[in-house]
């Protein structure tokens, strides 16, 4: 009896989840990769200053000061002030939120319509899959930006707007490779084994399918953020985004544009603050890529 | 349970006329072909045949799992007096896994790699009986003790990688017996395991198929496994059954030429063999069916009656049922013994 006892204790040691099993072998190779770790850092860095950041920095970034306006950076102020005196470092440190804001909620969002689409045309396929990645294909036909371009010109320029808009285009994408894993895996027979056990529909797609799907969606999402960040900042830029004064980014790239001879850092550190978080992300999103799946290296 | 003790005779499955087919761009493909048979409770029927001869998909018609492209066409399945073919998705699901369970020929595949084996019996009771994650657990544990898996306990909490194949097929047994099914249905359920271990596995089968009293539908293309487990055996060929008999009667006095040619290519030990026997030929694309009998292309005494008409299955009067021109008194041609003549006793082969 005591020797079975051990036996299976030593057992449960060695027992782990084929997913944490999974996880550990992709933190493995994730930490192997510098420019992914470097990507991580930077990501878990911006989140910190996202959250903290307004709380330690002086000043208000919406309050105008006329008598320091257009000052280049110094040691009052880093990044120097824009056309109505406002500190640039406090405006971009407040301006951190909105972006991952944007960048997380909308992906967020884009996915979980992309993945229940995706995953229902994947296993029911006939008309269902015909009527559904038909409407996919019209969304891809147009290019990203001009597509969430129409969506903010007709419900209006708003942060709120924007993140629709991204998560709108960022469906199609989603539920594409979604419906295509979803395909390989309802083949499987253990998909069979559980429908000949009685299980519902319902239960063999979030139960059954789901989990083994799961690594190209994580990749695809670290990745579209990326796009996102850069998709909001545009449309900002462009006036259809974040309105002024909100410290956003694209909004403060498209005021210093009018002060790129004279005052070039202005437009520099916002311009600077989106490359690093673009970066950040799709260094990230190309490790974690690479760690989960090698077979979607391209 | 009782009830089905004191009435043996009682038919738990009847199948009658199935027609399944494949509706494919080419045109209609007849996968099953107006199969007949009854499986009385607590006995086993074995469905043999070559890959391709409709077996699988016999199975799956009753499971209700035959899926677009393909339809169950006619005929009708009868389960403990129910209309099966009549019962909507919502009600072949209370059936599925519940009444009539299915062990599939993978053991390698049929269990979802991120559960434990626990958590895949216990499915089963989740899905059944209502029963919290705690209670199905513990019911788990049960099964697994009775499909004979060592150190049960700790096996509940493994994963599907960590097992043998013949563990893994125990564990499949267990999913299946979970509920305690009035009818099992094993597709090729030693197929892809060790020579021991099959002989385990058929063991284990044979076992608690008479412990719990169930019927079984063992579908194989092997005689081998037929002749240890099965009480009746129906030949398929081509979608169709051939030859349909108590499996001591097919062994002892075979009719059909398919049937002896099977028995025929079985390795002897009795016997000095060059070479394995073997049935010229290939089974026919089911989209491309001969119109008389479908064995005629591959069956050495074929006439032209035979390569121009499809003989009916017709009974025998000696428990067999054949589906051959020889056997009727219609048959143009000389006198032949199929076993005799086919050289299945003496197995020389010029």
């Amino acid at each position: 009896m005591a020797e079975t006892t051990v036996n299976v204790s030593t057992e449960e040691k060695k027992r782990v989840n084929p997913q944490m099993e999974n996880f550990k072998n992709v933190w493995r190779k994730l930490r192997q990769n510098y420019l992914a770790m470097a990507g991580g850092i930077l990501i878990v860095l911006f989140m910190i200053i996202a959250i903290i950041g307004p709380w330690i920095t002086t000043g208000d970034p919406l309050a105008p000061n006329v008598a320091d306006r257009l000052e280049g950076p110094s040691s009052q102020y880093w990044f120097g002030t824009d056309h109505h005196g406002r500190d640039i470092f406090t405006r971009i440190i407040h301006g951190m939120s909105i972006t991952l804001y944007i960048g997380f909620l909308s992906v967020f969002v884009g996915m979980i319509f992309g993945v229940v689409f995706g995953i229902v045309s994947g296993y029911y396929g006939g008309r269902i899959d015909a009527v559904i990645m038909r409407t996919m294909d019209v969304l891809l036909a147009f290019p990203g930006i001009l597509l969430a371009l129409g969506i903010v010109a007709v419900l209006g320029g708003s942060i709120n707007n924007v993140i629709i808009a991204i998560s709108i285009f960022s469906i199609p994408v989603f539920a594409r490779i979604v419906r295509g894993s979803t395909l390989s895996v309802r083949k499987l027979e253990y998909v069979d084994a559980v429908r000949a056990l009685g299980a519902s529909d319902f239960r063999i797609i979030f139960r059954h399918i789901l989990p083994n799907i799961m690594s190209p969606i994580i990749v695809q999402a670290t990745l579209r953020i990326a796009t996102a960040v850069l998709t909001a900042s545009g449309l900002s830029f462009l006036g259809l985004g974040a309105q002024p004064p909100t410290p956003e980014w694209g909004a403060m790239l498209a005021a210093g544009r009018n002060y790129m001879w004279e005052h070039p850092h202005i437009a520099l550190f916002p311009g600077l603050a989106i490359v690093l978080v673009v970066l950040a992300f799709n260094l990230f999103g190309d490790g974690v890529r690479d760690a989960l799946d090698p077979k979607l290296k391209s | 349970m009782d009830n089905l003790k004191d009435n043996d005779t009682k038919t738990i499955i009847k199948v009658d006329d199935l027609q399944t087919s494949f509706f494919t761009h080419k045109g209609e493909v007849k996968a099953v072909d107006g199969v007949h048979f009854d499986v009385p409770a607590g006995k086993t029927l074995g469905i043999v045949g070559e890959s391709g001869s409709g077996k699988s998909i016999t199975a799956l018609s009753i499971m209700r799992l035959i899926e677009a492209p393909g339809r169950v066409k006619g005929g009708s399945i009868t389960f403990n007096g129910e209309d099966l073919l009549a019962k909507s998705e919502a009600e072949m699901r209370r059936i599925r896994g519940n009444k009539i369970s299915m062990i599939f020929q993978e053991p390698m595949t049929s269990l979802n790699p991120v559960y434990t084996i626990g958590d895949q019996i216990a499915e089963s009771y989740q899905i059944h009986q209502g029963l919290s994650k705690k209670q199905a657990l513990e019911k788990a544990l049960g099964m697994l003790e009775l499909v004979g898996i060592p150190s049960p306990k700790a096996r509940l909490k493994a994963y599907p990688h960590e097992l043998s194949g013949g563990m893994r097929q125990r564990a499949m047994i267990a999913i299946a017996l979970a509920c305690n099914p009035e009818l099992l249905i094993a597709d090729e359920p030693t197929t892809a395991l060790d020579v021991t271990i099959q002989a385990q596995i058929l063991g284990l089968v044979n076992d608690l198929q008479k412990d719990l009293g169930m019927s079984m539908l063992l579908i194989t293309h092997d005689l081998g496994v037929v002749a240890e487990t099965c009480d009746y055996v129906a030949v398929m060929y081509a979608g169709k059954i051939v030859e349909y008999a108590d499996v001591n009667t097919l062994f002892a006095n075979p009719k059909h030429p398919y049937t002896v040619g099977l028995l025929k290519s079985l390795p002897r030990h009795d016997i000095d063999q060059e070479e394995l026997e073997v049935i010229r030929g290939m089974v026919p694309r089911p989209d491309d069916l001969p119109n008389g009998c479908r064995f005629a292309p591959r069956c050495p005494f074929a006439r032209e009656m035979c390569v121009e008409r499809l003989p009916d299955l017709e009974d025998q009067g000696d428990g067999n049922q054949v589906r051959c021109w020889i056997h009727t008194d219609q048959w143009d041609g000389p006198e032949v013994n199929v076993r005799d003549d086919y050289g299945y006793s003496e197995s020389t082969q010029s």
